[in-house]
């Protein structure tokens, strides 16, 4: 269980969270719902432990996080993955597609894992795999940000928003391949949405609950 | 006479060493009076391209054929693609052209207030109504109007650069993926502006990814895959049954229906193929497929040499009745 309890986060003098709790459950996916501004993209950098709250606490499978960022510890930050809403705003520009798809095997000094062969199954070919950011559209590189997610097979993954910028069929396809992954690996999944109906497909399968922030 | 834009054959290549891409190939639509034409399609397939092409707006590496003939009141028609940049700058941009661009947040000076950059607007293209009263239209009350674009959330920089478009009061409208990551309660608020805009007797031409938006304005709907336009037809025609197989797909797929992602990818634009661009992903594709489908004729065009005839099985569940 991937759980937060009474997260509390102010930027500056304003406060975007007050004492919220939230629990992600291995082996389906847990819907996140709520208004724009309500703070959902902010709970999700917390649970990626990518942002220290001002209160509250983190526990990842029953271990409290006490380190967050680059000072947490390597086997819990890559078990939890963040995929974002806007992928061109997650990458480094100078990279290409297959650069990206294998940053965690280098920031983790892994020997490089089977980086192709994910980004290959998330539709990219290996023409594609040597352009750098700039040269494809937002649906080419946010299929390189899922694969790169995915890479170190991390227990939960958390979709911010991910496929707002996506035409319906990359979308489903994405999310198609997201399922694919936790059924094989009964990882837990954190879908934050502010669409009802893709809210259920994704939820349902799995009969997750959904959550609602306001 | 009513009001229209008229767009013949448009192709928009752009050079670049060693490769050149297809853009836009042989694009033909009209835009009329008081409607909104939306035009759909996955990203890259060149709709903002071909907006930026229509406002003589590409850069050097770009060539353009093809035409744009825009009709609107008592002023002579005049084709925006052959025009000289310098009546372009004087007379259409702004004028008789508003364009709301692509990311908002990134087209507004981050040093200046709402109100300074609209003000600018009002000025530089001699409206002498208050930046309240077009903010009002837009939707924003005037305290918002004092705020620094990093004060203003999503939706509110969306209005402030609607209300810029409209500084010039522009005969068309082109709204370049106006709802990129709103919300729904601001998706819903965008659209109901723009179809506010064409029932006062404008035009919008709406581009987006995002089909149920479209669905909540458009009078037509345009869909476009590589570069091309595969298919036009009136809204509730093609929300009923669209009967282009990549049309069809991309309705499957929305979580309302299907669920269910069309196989394969988009080709290159760099290297198109010489007949229909679909058929590696299509599940009715015969030999005839390897030469390029004819656009076919009005209301309904369809390129496509096996077009569906049906409407789909599933029957629309949620089409917004205007
Ligand atoms: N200045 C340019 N030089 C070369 N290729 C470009 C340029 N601008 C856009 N393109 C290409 O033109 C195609 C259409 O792009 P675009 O119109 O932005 O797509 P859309 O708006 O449908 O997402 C893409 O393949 C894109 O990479
Ligand atoms: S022309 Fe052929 S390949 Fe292209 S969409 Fe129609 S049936 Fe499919
Ligand atoms: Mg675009």
């Amino acid at each position: 269980m991937l759980r937060a309890d009474g997260i509390t986060v102010a930027y500056g003098r304003q406060r975007v969270l007050r004492g919220a709790d939230l629990a992600v459950a291995p082996g389906v996916v847990t819907g996140l719902a709520g208004p724009s501004g309500c703070g959902k993209s902010t709970l999700s950098r917390v649970l990626a432990l990518l942002l220290r709250p001002d209160a509250g606490r983190l526990t990842v499978d029953g271990t409290e996080v006490h380190r967050w960022r680059h000072r947490a510890s390597r086997d819990l930050r890559t078990r939890v993955a963040l995929i974002f809403q806007q992928p061109r705003l997650a990458v480094d520009p100078r990279l290409t597609l297959r650069e990206i798809a294998a940053e965690p095997y280098q920031a983790t000094g892994r020997p490089p894992g089977p980086a192709d062969e994910l980004a290959e199954d998330l539709g990219l070919t290996p023409e594609l795999l040597v352009r750098r950011p700039h040269e494809v559209s937002d649906g080419q590189l946010q299929r390189a940000c899922v694969a790169r997610a995915l890479a170190l097979r991390p227990r939960y993954v958390i979709c911010d928003e991910m496929t707002t910028m996506l035409d319906a069929s990359t979308q489903a396809h994405l999310v198609a391949r997201l399922e694919a992954y936790r059924r094989e690996t009964g990882a837990g999944i954190l879908a934050i949405t502010h669409d009802e109906e893709l809210l259920t497909r994704w939820t349902e399968p799995s009969g997750g609950p959904t959550v609602r922030m306001s | 006479m009513t009001s229209s834009l008229t767009v013949q054959n448009l192709s928009v290549r752009f050079h670049l060493p060693g490769a050149t891409v297809h853009a836009v190939s042989d694009a033909s639509f009209e835009v009329r009076q008081g409607e909104c034409l939306a035009l759909v399609g996955e990203s890259g397939c060149g709709k903002s391209v071909m907006a930026h092409a229509l406002m003589g707006l590409l850069p050097g590496n770009a060539t353009v054929a093809g035409s744009a003939w825009l009709r609107t009141g008592g002023a002579p028609p005049l084709d925006l693609i052959a025009a000289p940049e310098r009546v372009l700058a004087r007379t259409v941009r702004g004028r008789r052209i508003g364009l709301v661009p692509q990311s908002p947040a990134a087209h507004l000076t981050p040093v200046r207030t709402a109100r300074a950059q609209l003000a600018e607007a009002l000025r530089e293209l001699g409206n002498p109504a208050p930046a309240d009263e077009l903010a009002a239209r837009a939707g924003l009350a005037p305290e918002q109007l004092d705020r620094y674009p990093h004060q203003l959330s999503g939706g509110m920089a969306q209005r402030v650069v609607n209300a810029i478009a409209l500084a010039g009061d522009p005969w068309l409208i082109i709204a370049d993926e106006p709802t990129s990551g709103l919300d729904r309660p601001l998706v819903d608020a965008t659209m109901t502006e723009l179809r506010r805009l064409a029932d006062d007797g404008r035009a919008v031409l709406l581009i987006t990814h995002d089909l149920r938006a479209a669905e909540q304005v458009a009078d037509h709907i345009a869909v476009m895959y590589a570069s091309r336009v595969v298919s036009h037809a009136p809204a509730a025609e093609f929300f009923a049954g669209p009967r282009h197989p990549y049309a069809a797909g991309l309705l499957e797929a929305l979580p309302s229906r299907g669920f269910t992602p069309i196989p394969g990818r988009p080709p290159e634009l760099t290297d198109l193929p010489a007949g229909c661009a679909f058929l590696p992903r299509c599940d009715r594709s015969t030999a005839a497929c390897s030469h390029l489908p004819e656009a076919g004729t009005e209301p309904s065009r369809v390129a496509c040499h096996h077009p569906l005839e049906r409407p789909l099985e599933h029957p629309l569940e949620h089409h917004v009745a205007r």
